[in-house]
């Protein structure tokens, strides 16, 4: 029986999770809530997380525009994603959740705007 | 001079929640002085998720969060300035103000509350040893570079100090292509949210390296290393555990600092403590119609706690200008005991409780299974085992008014027990 300690990201209260493997099934102990037994199941078949980073904008007052996956997405595509993202240029204005890449590597996860941006120039 | 019923100094997350909820509590005039040239504070720069989901009940980046605020403030109509800085406050609630738009100003208000944030503790608040590089960045100017001016900091990078922004950052460098060799930290536990050590740390394999902190900072006009020695249990370097990390960058996350130079002046009691105002349960400072809210009053972790913070001193400001007069009422004290660092408020007006009191506090170590038990006047009133706690995340206990509003009650003690 595979046994494994974890501790759930989920918010910031962050249970000790332990997940036991049970004739093919994972039981998670240790979560106070049912997002406990989500993440705890999720990390042991496809660990997946929301990415927040950056992209460049033009005729904003600031030059990088705060961006993430608006669901998240699975942990091994991190790295290849943030290739993508790094190409993009935007044009201000932005409005908060505007889409800035559409299905990234095909996952259904799109890129979109955390905040709203005017146009200063 | 120009006259508010209410002046909020700070339009980060703190000032927004308290100026919204006085809106929406009657109070007409009221005006929001922020230095920076837009409003939302230091969430403007923490683009990651897990912000809101005690507020909205869906987890938020940073400029969501204050977006949503910001939107709000905008839709009340409430006033505000930006690129504006306040010289000083005196007890009086007379403003000096000063803006390249308006020149030096005077303002005078009925109630002010005082939302002002922290500042980062720096390099020299710690004396370390070696030269003065270019390279070493305090976490949040470094995450302020990043994410809003669009400067990358460095390519291998070393992080002391395990607060939260130190971790944030270690994970924001390594997704933009930087080598984070490590989190150095002084102390047996870290500073910082658990998960952010899982998933920032963990997530990449960055070493977490407890009781260890950084003795030399080598190079004279870049970084070019770092000596990383191991502390004993008096966070003394102990001889012949050098590490040298080959580094070009110095991330320094060592604790924040509530930022009180006005409430000083304005001779506002402060806790030794928390570094922030001796506030009660309404927030009030200890003088009349001055309040205080957020990071200004003590470190949050989570801006969920300040937003609902920063709204109960919005609404007792608004009490407090409608009735223009102050409740004289004795006040309970709250005592942290054993293992408890501080508690906020420090002082409590039963009368002006809503059936039940919240206290905030932090506590000095990491406790596993341990009981916080509470005592008005000496007598047990409370008692909770709590599975994990730790300094790094922010206690709450509530408690009935029925337990302490008695008559002639002087104290109300938190201490951790282990039972």
């Amino acid at each position: 029986m595979e046994e494994r300690k974890m501790i759930c990201i989920s918010c910031p209260i962050g249970c000790r999770l332990t997940v036991t493997e049970e004739n093919g099934e994972y039981v998670i102990t240790g979560n106070q809530c049912k997002r406990g037994e989500v993440y705890g199941k999720k990390e042991m078949t496809n660990p997946t997380r929301v990415v927040p980073t950056t992209v460049k904008i033009r005729g904003a007052r600031l030059r990088r525009l705060p961006v993430k996956t608006h669901i998240p997405l699975a942990k091994p595509l991190i790295f290849e994603a943030m290739k993508l993202i790094n190409e993009v240029e935007v044009e201000a204005p932005v409005k908060v959740g505007d889409v800035v890449i559409e299905n990234i590597l095909d996952t259904g996860v799109n890129i979109v705007a955390t905040r709203s941006m005017e146009r200063t120039e | 001079m120009k006259a508010y019923d209410l002046i909020v100094v700070g339009g980060g997350p703190a000032g927004l929640a308290a100026a919204i909820e006085a809106k929406k509590d009657g109070v007409d005039k009221i005006l929001v002085l922020e230095r920076d040239r837009e409003l939302g504070g230091i969430l403007q720069q923490c683009i990651h998720n897990g912000f809101g989901l005690h507020i909205f009940k869906e987890e938020l980046t940073g400029p969501e969060y204050a977006e949503r605020f910001i939107d709000e403030l905008k839709e009340l109509g409430i006033e505000y300035r930006l690129d504006t800085m306040v010289l000083d406050i005196n007890e009086d609630r007379i403003l000096h103000v000063i803006s390249k738009a308006e020149g030096f100003v005077t303002l005078e208000a009925k109630a002010v509350i005082l939302a002002m944030g922290c500042r980062e503790r720096t390099r020299g608040a710690l004396a370390i040893p070696g030269f003065r590089p270019a390279g070493v960045f305090t976490a949040g100017t470094a995450q302020r570079y990043l994410n809003m001016e669009g400067y990358m900091v460095g390519k291998k990078v070393l992080i002391l100090g395990s607060g939260d922004i130190g971790l944030i950052m270690a994970r924001r460098l390594t997704l933009e292509g930087a080598k984070v060799l490590g989190c150095v930290e002084l102390m047996p536990f870290s500073g910082g949210l658990t998960r952010n050590i899982v998933q920032c740390l963990n997530d990449y394999d960055i070493p977490l390296m407890l009781s260890h902190t950084v003795t030399d900072i080598q190079g004279k006009y870049r970084v070019k290393g770092a000596t990383v020695m191991k502390v004993d249990e008096n966070r003394r370097p102990i001889p012949g555990t050098e590490i040298q990390f080959d580094v070009d960058t110095l991330l320094l996350s060592v604790g924040l600092i509530p930022e009180n130079e006005l409430a000083k002046g304005a001779g506002v009691q402060l806790d030794m403590r928390t570094r922030g105002a001796i506030v009660n349960e309404s927030m009030e400072t200890s003088v009349p119609g001055i309040f205080a809210c957020g990071n200004v009053l003590h470190v949050h972790d989570l801006v969920d706690w300040v937003t609902d913070e920063s709204r109960r001193a919005g609404k007792f400001a608004a009490k407090f200008i409608a009735k223009s007069e102050w409740i004289e009422e004795a006040s309970i004290e709250t005592v942290p005991g054993q293992g408890i660092g501080y508690i906020v408020p420090q002082r409590v007006r039963p009368s002006q409780v809503d059936q039940v009191l919240e206290l905030f506090m932090r506590v000095r170590d990491i406790y596993v299974g341990q009981t916080v038990v509470v005592r008005v006047d000496g007598k047990e009133v409370q008692a909770k085992r709590r599975g994990h706690m730790a300094p790094g995340e922010m206690e709450r206990v509530k408690l009935p008014v029925s337990l302490f509003d008695g008559s002639g009650v002087k104290k109300i003690t938190v201490d951790v027990e282990d039972r």
